[in-house]
């Protein structure tokens, strides 16, 4: 039974869908926050997946990079919900409309 | 043995990111994330990226699941009552998974790339091939994301502080 690049690329878009079905369907900011993460760990096993079969080594600095950036992405992500569950006791998206009117 | 283990490891993926999309409770939710995470550097070891692996379960499963652990029982946030999908939730639902279908099916028309012209030359694993294209190719990029990180810091200070005599910063 060998394992190719198709079996991690189907696999790599089965978890970018299931993240984004998370991001749709959720109502919590946080959760869906998680399944961001979901979706961006979706996108680097698939740049890894590349990588290996290609032969070259970019896409796996490529997944260095994003892997850094996340890590500041999140921080920055979580500082901002707390900072607005300062102002609106609420992390849940449908309280949060007031940009809509 | 290497399909064995690909099955075994997107299987705990799968439903651990199942897991995280259906648990009501975010504490779980966090949990069923960072067993996922633990399945996804599996996969990455299974590439042979091991050192990719091994910063995934760093940065990821011990910084950023910790990080979301502590926000969610710092603002204690439960539950919620589930309201039904709007008209556009369900149109975007559908058309990406009719995507997702099509996908999956023009993937499972073509012939199968295997790692057998690949596997004699596994050039991402040794750490002296990520320190050379580090310090040469992405030399520049190394600096930025550096950069970046200071500012994500700073940033993270500003928003989470509270500044009394500013009104400027709320």
């Amino acid at each position: 039974m060998t394992i190719g690049l198709y079996h991690y690329v189907l696999l790599s878009g089965l978890l970018f869908a299931l993240g984004f079905f998370g991001v749709l369907l959720r109502r919590n900011t946080l959760v869906i926050y998680m399944c961001l993460e979901l979706m961006l760990i979706a996108s680097t096993l698939a740049l890894v997946a590349f990588s290996r079969f290609n032969g070259t080594m970019d896409g796996n600095v490529f997944v260095f990079f994003i892997l850094t950036v996340a890590a500041a992405e999140v921080a920055v992500g979580l500082a901002i919900i707390v900072a607005l569950f300062r102002q609106r006791q609420t992390v849940q998206v449908q309280d949060l409309n007031h940009l809509k009117n | 043995m290497s399909g064995f283990m690909f099955y075994i490891l997107s299987a705990l993926t799968l439903v651990c990111a199942v897991g995280v999309i259906v648990n009501r409770n975010a504490v779980n939710a966090a949990m069923c994330l960072l067993l996922s995470l633990v399945g996804v550097a599996g996969l990455f070891g299974l590439l042979q990226a091991y050192l990719l692996a091994v910063l995934l379960v760093l940065v990821y499963a011990g910084a950023v699941v910790a990080l979301f652990l502590f926000i969610v029982m710092l603002l204690d946030v439960q539950g919620g009552a589930r309201k039904p999908f709007g008209k556009v939730t369900a149109i975007a639902a559908t058309a990406a998974l009719a995507l997702m279908v099509a996908g999956a099916c023009t993937i499972a028309g073509r012939p199968e790339i295997t790692d057998a012209q690949a596997a004699a030359d596994a050039i991402g694993a040794p750490l002296k091939n990520y320190a050379y294209q580090l310090f040469t190719t992405y030399l520049l990029p190394v600096q930025v994301v550096g950069f970046l990180l200071l500012i994500a810091m700073l940033g993270v200070i500003v928003l989470s502080k509270r500044f009394d005599g500013l009104e400027d910063i709320k």
